[in-house]
């Protein structure tokens, strides 16, 4: 298969897609392509995997202890 | 989550409902709890103050108490919550606080510009040690808040709460594709607010080299 170059600025445009595995075969092909020739954007690539592993892992964000007390406390009191 | 664990789940949920439904308040307990985080974060990617994160989400928990009898199970009911939580959310934005927060962003059509990434510095530089550092918790935490709210609410969406592209468009009343971009510009964002060219801080004094494109 002939792999058609493809710019820096379109595998940014991408990146985010490609880290979800959301491209095409061939938009695929093109990109690792040009991670193989450029480290720059194979940069790009790990930071981005990076922050969305950091984010992702639960551990960063936690939900204040009364957060959970109060929740329902709005709900009218006695059944419906 | 495999097709049968969600078929399990959203059984299980039909029968709290059908319970909740019936006037039985424990059932609404048992059926929200699993995702009282998600309700958190919902509100949160939108209000900055802890004070409206929590009248938010109890305004958005009692509205979905009151209006369980509408919920037809066409969505998720995870996804039904937190498109209301994000309702609750923007009223208070726009209703509370007009002069705190910006609404202009809301009305600004996504941006058409590409994005240039502002450092490519290689981040297998850092080592794992200091990615676990409580500098990198809170610099995490600072690069989201700096972010505009149309690209935190996708972001803790998407990433954050791990909802699909589907149900995040659903949850934020947007189409897939303004998923997709506005999560792309988020990334990226974050990417450079977290890239050690940036501040360094948790390099510990190894020498690091910046690496601009230009």
């Amino acid at each position: 298969m002939r792999i058609i170059e493809i710019s820096c600025v379109e595998v940014w445009r991408e990146i985010s897609n490609y880290v979800d595995g959301d491209v095409s075969p061939e938009l695929r092909a093109r990109i690792e392509a040009h991670f193989k020739i450029c480290k720059h954007c194979t940069a790009v690539l790990d930071g981005t995997r990076n922050v969305v592993r950091l984010i992702g892992d639960g551990e960063g964000f936690d939900v204040p202890a009364s957060f959970s007390r109060r929740l329902y406390s709005k709900l009218p009191k006695g059944r419906l | 989550m495999s097709q049968s664990l969600q078929a399990e789940l959203e059984s299980a949920e039909r029968e709290l409902i059908t319970r909740v439904r019936n006037g039985d308040r424990e059932a609404f307990y048992e059926l929200v709890r699993p995702y009282e985080r998600s309700i958190y974060f919902a509100a949160k990617s939108l209000l900055a103050n802890e004070a409206d994160v929590e009248e938010a989400a109890q305004e958005a928990v009692l509205k979905a108490f009151t209006h369980i009898g509408e919920f037809r199970g066409e969505s998720k009911f995870s996804t039904w919550l937190v498109q209301i939580t994000i309702n609750e959310a923007r009223m208070k934005r726009r209703k509370d606080h007009r002069h705190l927060y910006e609404s202009v962003d809301e009305l600004r059509p996504d941006e058409e510009g590409d994005y240039w990434p502002v450092d490519f510095a290689d981040w297998r530089e850092i080592p794992s040690e200091a990615l676990a550092t409580r500098e990198l918790r809170e610099a995490l935490l600072k690069a989201l808040d700096a972010l505009s709210p149309k690209h935190r609410e996708v972001l803790v969406c998407r990433d954050i709460q791990q909802l699909s592209v589907a149900e995040t468009a659903k949850a934020l009343g947007i189409s897939e594709n303004n998923v997709k971009t506005r999560l792309s510009r988020a990334r990226l964002e974050m990417r450079d607010a977290l890239a050690p060219g940036f501040d360094g801080a948790w390099l510990r004094g190894r020498k690091y080299n910046k690496v601009r494109p230009w």
